[in-house]
C-alpha cells in the first residue's frame, strides 16, 4: 500500500527513478555488507550444527570465485569454534567441465591447492552462485580424483531458483533467489567486506 | 584468458611470445596434475589423435602418447616400418586415409624439412609437428624452455649455450627461436663443420672454444652427434670431437660459476657429455623428460579448444 501511495505522491523524478523498465537496466543490490555479513554467521553456524569441531571435516572453495568466500567461511569458523587448524582447499575443474570445446571463450584455468588427504573426510564444497548446476558436477569429479571422502556438501551464498539443468541441491544456502537469464549475480568483495549484486546484462 | 594464434604447432617460428607464455601456463596446471595419484583429466575425452612417426623416435613418441592418454584422448600410433608407405603409398593419401577414420588431431614426425607444414596445408586435421628433419622441433625447444624456466625462475636474461651438431639439429633451431622470443642470449658452440653457413642472422653468436663458451652461459644444452644424418665425415674422429667438445667433470669443476647441463636426449654417453655429468646433480636431464608430458598436454589441450567441434 505504502509503495502504491509513493507512486503516486513522489516528485516525477523519483517515480521515473523506480519505474519498472528502468529499474530493470539498474545493478540491484540482493545482499548489503551488513546482511552479508549476518548470512556468512548464519551458514557457518548451520555448519558448527553438523559438523561439530570440525577434526573430521575440510573445507574446497570451488575455483575462482568460492575460494574467497571458503576463506572467510573458514575464519569465522576459527573465531567461534577455536579451531584454527580447520584444512582449506581449493579445487579448479576446468579439465572436467562439460562445456570445454562447446563455449565462445576459452576456458580460464585457476590453481588447485589441496595440501591434505581427503579419504574418508567430510568434505563441505563452497561456491558463491549455484546457478545451472554444471560447475559443482565437475568439481564432483574433480575432487573424487583426490580420493574418496567420507561424504560431500555443498555450501552456496546464493541459490538461484528456477534455472538447474542438472539435478543439484545445495545442502547450505545462504540466500535464494528469483532471477532470468539475462540477469546475472555477482558477490563483490573488498577484502572481506562483500555484497551482492544483480545486474541485467541483456 | 587467451588461446593460441595458430592452428597448427608446426614450428616456434609461427609462435608469439604470448602463445609460449600461454602454453607454460597450462603446463604448469598439467604438471600439477601428473603429480597427483589420479594423473588423469578428462578434456579430450572426444578427441582422437594420430601419432604417425616415419621416423625413429622413443622419448617423443611415448611423451606425446602419455599426453594424449593424460587427456583421455583416443590414441592410434603409426610407424612407418611396419606400413603402406613402404608399399609406395604417398604422405597425403596416408594421412588422408587415418583421417577418414574419423581423427581430429595428428602429432608426426618425418625425416623432411617441411613436412609439417605441407600435411597442414593439404589435409584436413589440426597438426603437430614432432620433428621434421633437420628444421624444427617445437615441443622439445617449448620443453627445454620451460624446464630452463622452472630452474632459473626465469627464461629471460638468462644466457644459454647450444653445443654441438647444430648442422643436423633441429633442437637447435627450434631453441634458439623460443629462447630469443622468451627474452633468453643465446650463443652456438661446435666444430666449424657443424656450424651451418649464415647462423649469425638469427641474431646468435658462434663460439668456438667450449671453455670460454661455458665460462660465458648459464645454461650448456649439449647436443648429440647426430651420426646418422652425416652423409660425410664432418671431423676426423668421435674421440678428436670428444677431447675438443665433449662436456667432462674436470672441465666442469674447472669453470668459475655452476652451470645447469642440458640434454634433449639420446645421450651418447662419453661422447658429448660423460656419464658423471649425465647422472649429476648439474643435469636436468630427466626433469626435461618429466615436463615433456606437461608441455605436450597443454599443446594439445589448447589446440583443441580451438578445434571446431564435429
Amino acid at each position: 500500500m505504502f509503495s502504491f501511495l509513493c507512486f503516486f505522491w513522489a516528485p516525477y523524478s523519483y517515480q521515473i527513478a523506480i519505474h519498472p523498465i528502468f529499474a530493470s537496466m539498474r545493478a540491484k543490490t540482493i545482499l548489503n555488507q551488513k546482511h552479508l555479513e549476518l548470512t556468512i554467521n548464519r551458514l557457518c553456524y548451520q555448519l558448527i550444527e553438523n559438523h561439530d569441531d570440525f577434526s573430521n571435516t575440510v573445507i574446497i572453495g570451488m575455483q575462482p570465485r568460492g575460494v574467497h568466500l571458503s576463506q572467510i567461511i573458514r575464519e569465522r569458523l576459527a573465531e567461534i569454534t577455536g579451531n584454527q587448524e580447520i584444512c582449506i582447499g581449493a579445487l579448479d575443474a576446468s579439465f572436467y567441465r562439460d562445456d570445454f570445446r562447446r563455449r565462445e571463450t576459452p576456458i580460464e584455468i585457476s590453481g588447485t591447492t589441496i595440501n591434505f588427504l581427503i579419504e574418508n573426510k567430510k568434505v563441505i564444497l563452497i561456491d558463491d552462485v549455484l546457478y545451472t548446476g554444471r560447475m559443482v558436477r565437475a568439481a564432483l569429479d574433480a575432487m573424487m580424483d583426490f580420493g574418496r571422502p567420507a561424504s560431500v556438501e555443498y555450501l552456496v551464498l546464493i541459490e538461484r531458483r528456477f534455472s538447474r539443468e542438472l539435478p543439484v541441491k545445495a545442502d547450505y544456502v545462504g540466500r535464494t533467489i528469483d532471477s532470468v537469464v539475462s540477469e546475472r549475480v555477482d558477490v563483490q568483495w573488498k577484502e572481506d567486506k562483500g555484497k551482492v549484486i544483480l545486474t541485467n546484462i541483456s | 584468458m587467451s588461446s593460441l594464434s595458430v592452428d597448427h604447432v608446426l614450428g616456434i617460428k609461427d609462435l608469439t611470445k604470448e602463445d609460449i607464455e600461454l602454453i607454460f601456463k597450462t603446463a604448469d596446471h598439467f604438471k600439477d596434475i601428473l603429480n597427483r595419484p589420479i594423473k588423469k583429466v578428462p578434456s579430450l575425452r572426444d578427441i582422437t589423435v594420430a601419432n604417425l612417426f616415419f621416423e625413429n623416435s622413443t622419448r617423443t613418441r611415448l611423451s606425446f602418447e602419455l599426453a594424449e592418454k593424460r587427456l583421455s584422448a583416443d590414441v592410434i600410433n603409426f610407424s612407418a616400418a611396419s606400413s603402406s608407405v613402404k608399399k609406395g603409398e604417398t604422405l597425403i593419401d596416408t594421412v588422408n586415409n587415418i583421417l577418414a577414420m574419423k581423427v581430429d588431431l595428428v602429432v608426426m614426425r618425418h625425416p623432411n624439412a617441411g613436412a609439417a607444414q605441407f600435411l597442414a596445408k593439404n589435409v584436413d586435421a589440426r597438426i603437430v609437428n614432432a620433428g621434421d628433419g633437420a628444421h624444427e622441433h617445437p615441443t622439445q625447444a617449448l620443453l627445454d624452455a620451460f624446464s630452463i624456466r622452472e630452474k632459473l625462475g626465469q627464461v629471460k636474461g638468462v644466457k644459454v649455450l647450444i653445443v654441438g651438431d647444430i648442422l643436423h639439429s633441429r633442437v637447435a633451431l627450434s631453441n634458439i627461436f623460443a629462447l630469443q622470443k622468451l627474452g633468453a642470449e643465446v650463443k652456438l658452440c661446435g666444430p666449424s663443420t657443424l656450424m651451418p653457413k649464415h647462423i649469425e642472422e638469427l641474431g646468435v653468436e658462434v663460439e668456438y672454444d667450449l671453455k670460454k663458451g661455458l665460462e660465458w652461459c648459464d645454461v650448456a644444452n649439449m647436443l648429440r652427434i647426430q651420426l646418422e644424418r652425416q652423409d660425410i665425415k664432418y671431423f676426423p674422429s668421435l674421440r678428436e670431437y670428444t677431447m675438443m667438445y665433449g662436456l667432462d667433470l674436470k672441465l666442469l669443476n674447472s669453470l668459475s660459476k655452476k652451470i645447469v647441463i642440458m640434454h634433449p636426449g639420446p645421450i651418447n654417453r662419453g661422447v658429448e657429455i660423460s656419464s658423471e655429468i649425465a647422472d649429476s646433480e648439474h643435469a636436468i636431464i630427466l626433469d626435461q623428460v618429466e615436463n615433456g608430458v606437461a608441455i605436450r598436454m597443454a599443446v594439445l589441450y589448447l589446440l583443441a579448444e580451438k578445434m571446431d567441434r564435429k
